[in-house]
């Protein structure tokens, strides 16, 4: 009954979505807000009820008993219920109801929230129909198997368990973005208040998809066994394009917000992410490019994914048509000023995330033409690497300058501190390592973690360390995404120049020594997994400082899926991880493993900088949430508050 | 500043960067082209020459795996009618195997040989990449991979990898 239950809530939340839209788009006020978290509360009764099926393993649902199987852990089973086609369209769909759900619960009332809801109701009513005629998560099968075919194992995982749910967190928020910024043009009012009013839903859904899209590459690090975190492929990219439109979007939005200028392009940004989170989704799902990742493709659902992609784009551009040449332009600046920098961080961003599309669809056009192309990691080296080095060395100078007109020579003096140790750091590097693009990015990469420690140095001023904790929330944020960002280049320039990797056959007793290590075969023993078998490696390590400790890379075999997966040990020490891959048995030597150890220097600074930068929006966002509350108390509309006179630059990240 | 001339140095800022980044964007493009190769390819066009960069995607060609005495790994990729050898001293994927189809990136020795730097298999044991298929089926037809999985069923060797 429970998959009917949830077929039929699905109808409900297609109804109340419809409703929503009609409601928003025409009178708006309560009918429109009850009914958008009518549609959020059906399309979240739903989910629970495909979980529910999940968890309770009812094998009579076509879609349970293709994606899980009795001996699957009881988290595993919950995650199964979004690791597959059909599902994750349904979590698609109750992210979508449910930013148009927590709006209508918390966003302020008035002709902006109304239309919001109504266009969001609209991008729901489509998301739903998709679901219910195209993919449906609640077919019966008539003869249930005796049990389920179970999931990819390598899907098994902690991270990749929550890496969709982040993931849509972002891509799907985005659509919420999309609707205010479609709400504004038909209102015709795109100004300071919509940016404000805007700004912390593109920091939600921008702060999530950073989270999601590093899950995904922590994952790929240390369960696809070879210790790449980033391969430069179409679906990696698919994430990749909004995130940076989506970077782009909250820095336009502070311009917007604190000058009034860029409305039109701000907009624009607003509709590009989400129309890029379309893309993505159609260049996942319909097979059309190539991808290492495998994802259940259908050519069929492809199309109408791209039909609705279209349709949802050439809405946006008439209706950007239509209102954008009457959008006021922002008071004049010099070039040298942070509305200058702010611009030129929004050229950089695009055109970085043009490149990338143009790497991304080329293969798929190419393929059309009958020519076989493979666009990788050579391409975006070579275009999109110098654009983000560039973006970077502006990166300190934009929320240290000020609006309208800076004094360039008095700004860059400022920084002489930062600028001094990232070029030793760049000559330091060029002449031990001998490697220039490494130097480079260390040195883009130091540069802003300084620059930007040093403006926060600047801002506590004369009050000293004390003063530096009450700077407001958005400066923090600020502060953290930026020095999260310097890090990440720091490290995946030096994990890449860097790594060291060798393979070694070992017989039992055999021994290695690698970077100061040394590795003792101790050979292997079988170990059971609640739905694997397990050959465990005994490894017995001294590492360079003289301790030791045994560690057990293992080699999982999933009896139901019919596949084996790697679990690799991982050791951290002070320069990075040391990585450990039980590889695989020689024939012609029987007892001999190939073991493969790879040293992945500051690994910790690629992951824990795009954490940092993924904090640092939620910091900027906490900012605003405060400030509203503040403002709601003092009844004074936000865009008129005066700035707080500690943040004479608040300039979030 | 004058209103028009702020408009004109963003178009002119936006315009120096595009300068920049299309020719850089076509350089990359055009050196993907000359990136890709079944091994039917590398035969035609005589495209392994000692030094040069490629990616190869086929099938692991059956019987072909094997270990050097230092451990290293030996294998073919083949599209059914050539093949092309590949040395690899890593850990070649969980999906490796014989007949499954897989990519490997490296440089052309002085034998002809790809020196892998990186073996990539499908995270799904099914599938293979269309432009693979493609060009599978241009080499031996329909029946390309079916032939390597018969063959390989018929003498049922030892599982490698």
């Amino acid at each position: 009954m429970i998959a009917e239950l949830g077929h039929l809530l699905a109808f409900l939340a297609l109804a109340a979505a419809a409703s929503q839209s009609i409601f928003g788009l025409t009178t708006g006020g309560e009918p429109a807000r009850r009914l958008a978290v009518a549609t959020g509360m059906f399309t979240a009764l739903s989910m629970l009820t495909l979980i529910i099926s999940f968890v309770r393993l009812d094998f009579s649902v076509a879609l349970v008993a293709n994606n899980s199987h009795s001996l699957k852990p009881i988290i595993y089973r919950i995650a199964a219920a979004w690791g597959n086609h059909e599902g994750s369209m349904l979590l698609w769909c109750l992210i979508m109801s449910g930013y148009g759900a927590v709006a209508a619960l918390f966003m302020r009332g008035g002709p902006l929230r109304d239309k919001a809801l109504g266009v969001q109701g609209l991008l729901t009513t489509a998301s739903l129909l998709y679901l219910l005629f195209v993919s449906s998560p609640f077919l019966r099968l008539a003869e249930p198997p005796f049990d389920g075919r179970g999931m990819n194992p390598l899907l098994q995982d902690p991270a990749v368990a929550f890496h969709p749910p982040a993931l849509y967190l972002g891509y799907v928020g985005m659509s919420f973005v999309f609707s205010l910024a479609a709400a504004g043009l038909i209102n015709g009012k795109i100004d300071r208040e919509w940016a404000a009013r805007v700004r912390p839903w593109a920091l939600t859904a921008w702060s999530a998809l950073t989270i999601g899209i590093t899950l995904g590459a922590i994952w790929a690090y240390y369960e696809l066994g070879w210790g790449g975190w980033w391969f430069w492929d179409p679906v990696e990219n698919a994430s990749f394009m909004p995130w940076l439109v989506g970077a782009a979007l909250v820095h336009s939005l502070i311009v917007t917000e604190k000058r009034g200028g860029m409305a039109a392009w701000t907009v624009f940004l607003s509709v590009l992410a989400f129309c890029l989170s379309l893309l993505g989704t159609f260049l996942v799902r319909s097979g059309a490019t190539t991808s290492v990742h495998a994802f259940a493709v259908d050519p069929k659902r492809g199309l109408v994914l791209l039909a609705g992609l279209a349709l949802t784009g050439i809405a946006a551009i008439a209706l950007y048509a239509w209102r954008a040449p009457k959008l006021k332009a922002g008071p004049e600046y010099d070039p040298v000023s942070r509305e200058g920098a702010l611009v030129l961080n929004n050229l950089f961003l695009s055109v970085g995330a043009a490149l990338v599309l143009v790497g991304t669809v080329t293969p798929m056009f190419a393929q059309a033409l009958n020519v076989s192309l493979s666009i990788g990691e050579p391409y975006f080296l070579l275009t999109f690497a110098p654009m983000m080095a560039i973006l970077l060395l502006f990166m300190p100078l934009a929320p240290a300058s000020t609006w309208q007109r800076t004094e360039l020579s008095p700004l860059l003096k400022q920084f002489w501190l930062a600028g001094a140790i990232s070029a030793a750091a760049f000559l330091a590097i060029l002449v031990w390592r001998g490697n220039f693009w490494q130097a480079v990015g260390v040195m883009v990469g130091s540069w802003v973690v300084l620059g930007t420690l040093q403006d926060l140095a600047r801002r506590a001023g004369a009050g000293g360390i004390g003063r530096i904790f009450r700077l407001p929330l958005n400066v923090w944020g600020m502060a953290i995404a930026h020095i999260g960002i310097g890090l990440f280049a720091i490290g995946a320039v030096t994990e890449a120049a860097a790594r060291e990797t060798r393979t070694f056959p070992l017989a039992a007793g055999q021994s290695a020594q690698f970077e100061g290590w040394t590795f003792r075969f101790d050979g292997t023993h079988q170990a059971e997994g609640p739905n694997y078998e397990a050959t465990r490696g005994d490894i017995f390590v001294t590492h360079a400082d003289g301790s030791t400790e045994t560690i057990h890379p293992e080699k999982r075999f999933y009896q139901v899926a019919e596949t084996a997966t790697t679990e690799v040990a991982i050791r951290k020490t002070m320069g990075g991880d040391m990585y450990v891959n039980l590889g695989d048995t020689i024939r012609e030597q029987p007892g001999v493993w190939r073991i493969q150890i790879t040293h992945h220097p500051l690994i910790d600074f690629v992951f824990g900088g795009a954490g940092l930068i993924a904090v640092g929006g939620f910091f900027a966002l906490a900012g605003r949430i405060r400030r509203k509350v503040q403002v709601t108390e003092t009844e004074t509309p936000p865009a008129t508050a005066p700035e707080p006179a500690a943040a004479p630059a608040g300039a979030p990240a | 500043m004058r209103k028009r001339s702020q408009r004109l140095w963003v178009i002119g800022a936006a315009a120096a960067l595009l300068i920049v980044a299309v020719p850089l964007a076509a350089i990359g493009l055009k050196g993907a082209a000359n990136f890709f190769y079944s091994p039917s390819d590398v035969v035609e066009q005589n495209a392994a020459v000692d030094g040069k960069n490629a990616r190869i995607g086929g099938l692991v060609e059956h019987n072909t795996v094997t270990h050097d005495a230092n451990g290293v790994l030996h294998f073919s990729i083949t599209d059914t009618k050539n093949s092309i050898p590949v040395v690899f001293d890593q850990i070649p994927p969980d999906l490796f195997r014989e007949c499954q189809g897989v990519i490997a990136e490296g440089k052309f020795d002085a034998q002809g040989r790809l020196v892998a730097k990186r073996v990539l298999a499908k995270h799904d044991e099914n599938y293979m990449p269309p432009e693979l298929y493609e060009k599978m089926k241009a080499a031996a037809g329909d029946g390309g991979m079916m032939k390597c999985q018969t063959e390989a069923s018929q003498t049922k060797p030892g599982a490698a990898g």
